[in-house]
Parts: structure tokens; sequence; C-alpha cells
């Protein structure tokens, strides 16, 4: 039994490695695509970071972001590839979330789903 | 400065950031938030979201490697996530109340406390302790393969090391850092976990704890595109390379260098935070 659960324990880990690479990459290419957009349209452009102002409301929602997305927006398809970015750990911890349960370890099930709703809450829960 | 010379500048920065990062193991996004602050005059709260999504990108990356090698636990890490990640949900919300030159104040500190913990020669307990009754019922023992075959290990104090991982990913969501070394202290120093199990697990860990935080401030509308992008893009490649870099390369005076570095950086950020500039 121990041999099992430690079999599929490696083989989860396994798994988890390749999504964290995966996702990774894949957000990586986004914001390098979305950069290219950006600095052609606004390379020229004076930056101003030192006054706050915070982000226009299509840069800060997951809705938003697919609308800048689809109009081909440099800046959206930056935000869209952190988003995947950000989205990364969360899909690892469900993932984890469904290994656990295949090896019926109830109390990890549970863990996960904590830290799975906590993941969830800060994407998608109220904005203050 | 015009948003082109400004993105190279930038990711120039992060790459070197991100290889020293990974080269003397202290992560580059410590130095991240100073660097874009008190050099580029950023506003704290942007270089703090850029800064939490390289945190994300660099730990993802460097937790692929390491799960597939099995050293780090992932019963612990997620266990300790609980923590961390609720920690992380205080300090971004703490992010929004509290002003700038406390943001500061509070990240020169943690910025001491880094550039002492890079000094800090690394204890050895070899020993092999007696289980203790809630990390057994939690199942948080385990072994990993070790130079003369596997090595179990017994973690002690699970209590300490959870408050201390709730404060570690607080201090995550509020200053846009890993938090690793204090990660690090809570599994190694309370817990009694192998280094090199705690190191690993920790950067498991670093990754969801970040992510928590990253997205309140992306709602927020912390997390600026035009800033971000070349701060992750610069971190992920200097860190690929540290990583490939690190077998070959005497981190001794490294270390020794870029603690002298992070040390400077805490002083002018606490001097930036009390004299009210940032």
């Amino acid at each position: 039994m121990p041999m099992e659960a430690n079999w599929t324990d490696r083989r989860i880990e396994g798994a988890v490695g390749n999504l964290l690479r995966g996702g990774v990459s894949l957000a990586a290419l986004i914001v390098f695509l979305g950069a290219i957009i950006y600095l052609v349209r606004h390379g020229l452009s004076p930056v101003e970071y030192h006054v706050f102002r915070g982000e226009p409301a299509d840069l800060r929602t997951v809705r938003g972001i697919f609308r800048d997305t689809f109009h081909l927006r440099g800046r959206g398809i930056i935000q869209l590839g952190l988003l995947v970015l950000i989205a990364t750990p969360v899909a690892r911890v469900a993932l984890s979330m469904f290994g656990f349960a295949a090896e019926r370890d109830r109390m990890y099930v549970y863990f996960t789903a904590v830290v799975f709703l906590v993941l969830l809450y800060s994407l998608l829960g109220s904005p203050n | 400065m015009s948003t082109l010379e400004f993105t190279l500048f930038v990711c120039a920065g992060s790459l070197l950031a991100g290889l020293v990062g990974a080269l003397t193991g202290l992560g580059g996004s410590v130095v991240l938030v100073p660097f874009l602050t008190l050099l580029f005059k950023v506003d704290i709260r942007y270089a703090i979201g850029a800064s939490l999504v390289s945190v994300i990108a660099t730990s993802s990356g460097a937790a692929a490697a390491y799960v597939k090698e099995g050293i780090s636990n992932i019963r612990i890490g997620m266990f300790l996530e609980i923590a961390t990640t609720l920690g992380a949900l205080l300090g971004a919300h703490l992010a929004a109340r509290v002003s700038t030159h406390a943001i500061a104040i509070v990240f020169g500190m943690v910025l001491l406390f880094s550039a002492y913990f890079a000094r800090k020669p690394r204890p050895l307990h070899e020993r092999t302790l007696p289980p203790d009754p809630l990390a057994t019922r939690l199942r948080l023992n385990g072994s990993f393969p070790d130079a003369e075959g596997d090595r179990s290990y017994n973690v002690q104090h699970v209590p300490a090391g959870w408050t201390l991982m709730f404060g570690a990913g607080a201090l995550s969501g509020l200053l846009g850092i890993g938090s690793g070394a204090m990660k690090v202290l809570a599994m190694d120093q309370a817990m009694r976990i192998p280094f090199k199990v705690s190191t690993s697990t920790s950067n498991f860990m670093i990754g969801v704890t970040a992510a928590a935080s990253a997205g309140v401030y992306l709602r927020r509308g912390y997390i600026d595109p035009g800033l971000a992008m070349p701060v992750m893009l610069g971190v992920l490649a200097g860190s690929l390379v540290g990583a490939k870099l690190l077998m070959r390369v005497h981190t001794k005076w490294l270390r020794l260098g870029f603690s002298l570095v992070i040390a400077l950086l805490a002083l002018e950020m606490l001097y930036n935070g009390l004299s009210g500039r940032i």
C-alpha cells in the first residue's frame, strides 16, 4: 500500500511539473506576441509610471482582457498572457486535488480544496 | 524616455536580477521593486504588481524541475499553502490601505533580513528526530533521495511553522516578493525539515502564494501590462540562464556581493520611506 501511494505521488509530481512548464511557456509566448504589437504601436510615446493611476477597467477583468485580445490590442494581449501565468498555479492546485482524490486521501482533498477556493476568490471575488 | 527605451532598460535590469537571483538561490524579486522604484521612479504599487507576476513565472519554472527530482514534499507544500494563500490575501488587502511610505519601510526591513539570511551559515541537523503526533496525523513526514540513498525525516512544531507561513504569505502579498527566505526559515528552522527539502518545497509554494495576491492586484488595477511585460520576460530569461550556469559557477563571492547590494537597497528603501519620498 505505501509503495502504491508513493508511486501515485510520483506520477502526480510528473504531471504537475509538465503543467507548470507548459503554463509558463504559453504565458511567456502570449506576453511576447502582445509586446511586439504594443511596442510597434506605442514604442515611441513617452512613459510615465511615476504617477499612479490604476489600470482602466478593461485590463482589470477577465472579460475585459478577452475583449481587448479579440481586438488585437497589445496591452490586452500582454494582460491575457499574465492571466494565463496567474492561472497556472491555480490549475496546478486543481490537478493536485484530483491526484489526492485518486489516492483516496480525503484529508488532503479538503486541504487542497481550501487553497483552490482561496485562489478563486482572489481572482474572481469582490474588488476591494 | 520613450516606451521602447524604457522597456529595453527594464528588461535588461530584470534579466540581471533573475540571473543573480537564480545563481544565489535568493530569487531576483527581492531587488526588483527597489530597482524599479529607486532607479526608474516607478510608483511602488505598479512595481509590486509587476514583481508579483515575475515571481509566479520564475517559481513555476523552477518548481517544474524540482518536483520531478522528488525532493519537494507536496503534502507539506499543500498543507502550508493554506497558511500562505490566506496570508497573501491579507497582505494584498493591506497593500491598498497602508500608505506607500509604510510599504517602503516594511520593504526595507525585509530586505535587511534577506541580506542577513543570505550570509548565515546553513545549520546542520542530521540527527533523525522522533515523530511528532500532529505531523504524523497530517502525514507530513517523508523521505528524499540523498547521496546515501533515501533519507527520511520527521516534521516538528507544526503550529509554529504554520503561523510563520501565514506571515510569509502576508509579506508576499504586501510587498510582491516570493518571501522564500521566510518560508525556508519556517520549514528548516521551526519545522526541522531538511534544508534541501525546505528550499525546493518553498519554491514549489511561492507560485501559488503569489497567485493568491496577484488576482487581487489585477482586479484592483495594479498590474500594468507595459511594465509587467519587460519585467516578467527579463526575470524569466535570466533565471533560466542562471539555472543552467549554476553547476559551473562558484557562488560564494556572488552571494556575498548580492547580500551587500540587498543591504544597500534596504537602507535606500528605509531612507525613502521615512523621508516620505516613496
